[in-house]
């Protein structure tokens, strides 16, 4: 089953500087791995250990994982999925 | 790209949108045509972080924000916040999370009173890729040459 991902600019170097890819998983943590095996690296980049970097954004179907279950989000063919970093910052 | 050319319309809002805020933080951005570095559309974002010393764009506001630039072939060229007790330089934290490495990080500092309306305020520009920050220099025009859309400035999401 294949999955659309949209690749933000900061993690186009690990695409080959594609904005968006296939991918294929049954649960976001799936296609996390499947990613991780053609995009090397990739997967450091999202992850904090077992979840998901605080300041990274993934959305399925443009819902945020952390509301519909984080990384056991279940996928099926033809979803679309979203990448995006946090636009966060601050003095503190 | 070692300068920041922007509208003088844009640096106003900028100001305006931080005074209006503080002592919270605000933060917003102003979005161009991709590969143009020149910032054309003002949007005013909410600070879902409601603090005097952080921000962040709600997840929701942000995937919004990003679909409408993509359907217009744009892309963030200015990513602004103010500072409201501190200097308007890239905190550790700013330096950490900035994940456009094209895009001009604007910082606008309110303290010391600069919340007043007509008072001197610091309004600064930087890149910021892998953690590094690099000061560069702000245009302000009031009009570009090489004008590619009408600039604009909207509350949204």
């Amino acid at each position: 089953m294949a999955i659309e991902v949209r690749i933000p600019t900061i993690l186009r170097p690990y695409t080959d500087g594609e904005r968006a890819v296939s991918a294929e998983g049954a649960s976001i943590a799936e296609l996390i791995e499947n990613l991780e095996a053609n995009h090397e690296g990739i997967k450091e980049r999202l992850l904090d250990g077992a979840d998901v970097r605080r300041f990274v954004n993934i959305y399925v179907n443009d819902e945020d994982i952390r509301f519909t279950g984080g990384l056991a989000t279940e996928l099926s063919d033809g979803d679309g999925v979203v990448i995006l970093p946090a636009v966060a910052g601050g003095a503190a | 790209m070692v300068v920041l050319t922007i509208l003088r319309e844009h640096v106003d809002a900028i100001i305006a949108h931080a005074r209006r805020d503080h002592p919270d933080e605000a933060c917003g951005i102003i979005a161009g045509p991709i590969g143009s570095d020149q910032p054309t559309r003002h949007i005013e974002m909410l600070n879902a972080a409601m603090s005097p010393t952080f921000y962040e764009f709600d997840s929701g506001d942000l995937l919004r924000l990003y679909r409408e630039m993509d359907d217009n072939d744009e892309e963030p060229v200015v990513i602004y916040h103010s500072h409201t007790a501190t200097e308007a330089f890239p905190s550790r934290t700013d330096q950490n999370l900035a994940a456009e490495p094209n895009a001009h990080y604007v910082l606008v500092s309110t303290r010391d009173g600069a919340d007043a309306e007509g008072t001197e305020i610091d309004f600064r520009s930087y890149r910021i890729v892998d953690s590094e920050v690099t000061e560069e220099e702000v245009q302000v025009v009031d009009r570009y040459t090489n004008e590619r859309t009408t600039p604009q400035t909207e509350v949204a999401p």
